[in-house]
């Protein structure tokens, strides 16, 4: 394996340029020579070098790129489509929206040699519709792609036509999970269908279709410029390649870091400047809210797929939040559970009615109204939503309060005992103020009903 | 796929839109539903169209989408009240939301939210007497590394504090211009904002930054320690003739060695999906 530097820019090489969203600051890079060499390769070497690259989902599943690539059956003369996750909204997650934000060429050359490659004539991306600035650098860059013959008709006189829609979705976690996004793209609620039968065979419209983030395709153009060999030099043995880490919340300086998979958070602490100056650690994401939270104990586990699962969390997208001694663990989880309740999609009753239940005993306990089995009682409630809920949401929503449990007990306990929380929540933020009392529901959803 | 066929003029409506209007209308959300293979797909974005119009959802931008689709009211309203950019009753000229999900929240969010109430005088999803705000909590926004954040209209206004979010409050409601902090040089109003969600541009991708500082904080130091993705050829190498497939011995020829490698959907765990 080739030595690497510590941080290693690839998508976010051009970011600091003048009008970097521009198709020509784009090209100047280098840009689209990885669409030119593509079409000169026949489709099924193009899914093998994306395969052999090792690239995995970057959406938080990790699932291979390549693999998902090939699960598409045979081409049968119908329509095959490519369907681009850009619905970013998994707490703590911020790489995406930078991303598009910033260089959405990236994003649209690897939608142009993904679909070449799985044979899709129109692609779409789905972006959440919070983020009106992006909306419309994504509109900009297919208009200027199209201009360019890197869309349309006879792409580069290869003789590969491809039309590209930029969707807006309208605001609703859910349809970040694959299967709710097609249903949301197709006109309906954004609800889960049950798999199988799996996007790749019953897809958008129900044709065989690759619903895949927005980094794994931002990441196509360079493993075809570079090589397979270059990508997977970069990371672990099984945790291949470049990532956006996303540093969040009490650390000097936050932001985007992408580096080799595999870095640590003590690694990526040390270039951010450290947590808030005349603070400690207390907790952290390793990749969203879903994920069950570590704390200073997991400072060196490698940041790849299998060491993050192997000490019981999971790589996620990377999203790391952290969180300094002020922040009570029972506030910050109440919060999450909040959003999991808001972001509920409704269609099965477990996760449902659990996120309900856990937002009502959560809030007990935080206001002080807890009473003594109440921690036994929010694990029971979990272990009724693990593993019982249609989609993936359920399981995130139990991530963070069993894994918080598990590790600040006392903390749950500490707000039974005492009726109320012990920490003071204005030490947390980023200016001094004094915490507002208020009348429960003096103004409507002014409290965590709001969610 | 079945697709509709698109009714370019609805012959009989049952909307209360003039004629003006309607037409507008008609032409926009035809252009919408040509977007995709099934129309049916347009749904989201007349949803965006129609509150252009209106600044909300209205029982007629219902019944419109319901006879632009040949759907029934009932299925749009289903659609709609799923979402929560879509408003049921009229919005103020600018939505105001300020992130207090978890991170935002206890960096200053819940005290830019408490703040911002008091000064308004409205709660959740309310709207100022002048018409000027509404008033939102929003989940995440993907900009954890700004925080504590501020969306005006869906704009970023990014490390705020609760004073800063009163005098932005305050110049809204004077009719003056904002300026975001990684945005357009100025925040169009809730209508304009909603007909770009619909898919027609305002011409503004060029204006506002590229990024903020935080995006750039692990460019900066990788450019201060010279750091680069290995094998950083020069831009202008013709690498076209190259073997894509990695020398013998390389991850080219790696056989497949974790579960995931080799079976459907089984690598997924608690979380995974939901993003």
């Amino acid at each position: 394996m080739t030595a690497v530097s510590t941080l290693t820019p690839v998508l976010t090489d051009t970011w600091d340029k003048d009008r970097s969203w521009r198709l020509a600051t784009y090209e100047r890079a280098g840009g689209y020579a990885g669409l030119k060499k593509a079409l000169t390769m026949e489709p099924a070497a193009l899914v093998q070098a994306v395969k052999d690259s090792g690239l995995r989902g970057r959406g938080g599943a990790g699932f291979p790129t390549g693999m998902k690539w090939g699960f598409l059956p045979p081409p049968d003369g119908g329509p095959r489509y490519l369907v681009v996750n850009a619905d970013e909204s998994e707490p703590g997650t911020c790489k995406d929206i930078p991303l598009m934000l910033a260089s959405p060429q990236h994003l649209i050359e690897g939608v142009a040699i993904t679909s070449f490659a799985i044979g899709c004539d129109h692609a779409f991306i789905y972006v959440r519709g919070e983020v009106l600035h992006v909306y419309r650098r994504l509109l900009n860059a297919v208009e200027e792609a199209y201009k360019a013959g890197y869309l349309g008709k006879n792409i580069q006189g290869s003789g590969f036509d491809l039309d590209v829609t930029v969707h807006a979705g309208a605001g609703a976690y859910i349809c970040g999970e694959e299967t709710a996004l097609l249903d949301s793209l197709e006109g309906l609620r954004g609800q889960p269908r049950l798999k199988p039968p799996f996007p790749a065979v019953a897809g958008l419209y129900a044709r065989p279709t690759v619903v895949n983030n927005v980094e794994s395709i931002a990441s196509v153009p360079a493993i075809v410029a570079k090589g397979a060999d270059w990508f997977s030099s970069m990371g672990t043995e099984k945790s291949q390649g470049h990532g956006l880490f996303s540093l969040s919340g009490h650390v000097t300086r936050p932001g985007q870091y992408e580096a080799p998979l595999g870095i640590t958070l003590r690694e990526l602490l040390d270039l951010a400047g450290g947590v808030r100056e005349g603070h400690e650690l207390k907790f952290w994401t390793p990749g969203g809210s879903s994920t069950p939270i570590f704390t200073q104990e997991h400072l060196d586990v490698p940041l790849d797929y299998e060491s993050v699962g192997a000490a019981g969390s999971m790589l996620g997208t990377r999203a790391l939040q952290i969180f300094d001694e002020t922040v009570c663990v029972v506030r910050a989880t109440t919060r999450w559970t909040d959003f999991y309740a808001h972001e509920s999609c409704g269609k099965c009753t477990p996760c449902r009615e659990g996120t309900y239940w856990l937002k009502q005993v959560l809030h007990r306990i935080e206001n002080g109204d807890g009473v003594d089995n109440d921690v036994e009682l929010l694990l029971d409630l979990c272990d009724n939503i693990l593993g019982k809920a249609f989609c993936a949401l359920g399981d995130g929503a139990v991530s963070p309060i069993t894994s918080s449990i598990k590790l600040f007990r006392d903390e749950y306990q500490a707000h039974i005992d005492g009726h109320g929380c012990p920490f003071d929540p204005s030490a947390s933020a980023l200016f001094p103020y004094t915490p507002k009392t208020r009348t429960p529901g003096a103004l409507a959803g002014a409290g965590a009903g709001g969610h | 796929m079945t697709a509709t066929d698109p009714v370019v003029e609805p012959v009989e409506t049952k909307t209360r839109y003039d004629a003006e209007t309607l037409a507008g209308l008609t032409a926009d959300a035809t252009a919408i539903m040509a977007r995709y293979p099934d129309p049916r797909s347009g749904l989201l974005p007349m949803l965006h169209l129609v509150q252009s119009v209106e600044g909300y959802v209205s029982r007629d931008g219902i019944l419109f989408c319901a006879e632009m689709l040949g759907i029934t009211a009932a299925e749009v309203s289903a659609v709609a009240t799923f979402y929560t950019q879509y408003k049921r009753h009229p919005n103020g000229t600018y939505t105001v939301g300020v992130c207090t999900n978890t991170l935002c929240a206890v960096m200053g969010g819940d005290a830019i939210f408490d703040e911002l109430s008091e000064h308004l005088g409205v709660g959740h999803d309310e709207t100022t007497d002048d018409g000027a705000i509404t008033l939102e909590r929003v989940e995440c926004n993907a900009a954890c590394d700004y925080a504590p954040v501020v969306m005006v209209n869906w704009e970023f206004f990014d490390n705020q504090t609760p004073e800063t979010a009163t005098a932005l409050a305050d110049k809204l409601r004077l009719g003056e211009d904002v300026v975001p902090t990684r945005g357009a040089a100025s925040v169009c109003s809730f209508k304009q904002m909603s007909r770009v969600l619909a898919g027609f541009s305002d011409g503004r991708a060029d204006e506002g930054t590229s990024a903020g500082e935080p995006t750039l904080a692990g460019l900066r130091i990788a450019r201060e320690n010279d750091w680069r993705a290995p094998d950083a050829a020069p831009a202008t190498e013709d690498r076209a003739g190259e073997t894509i497939t990695g020398e013998p011995g390389s991850s080219a020829e790696r056989q497949p060695t974790t579960p995931s490698d080799t079976q459907v959907g089984k690598d997924k765990k608690p979380g995974e999906d939901a993003k």
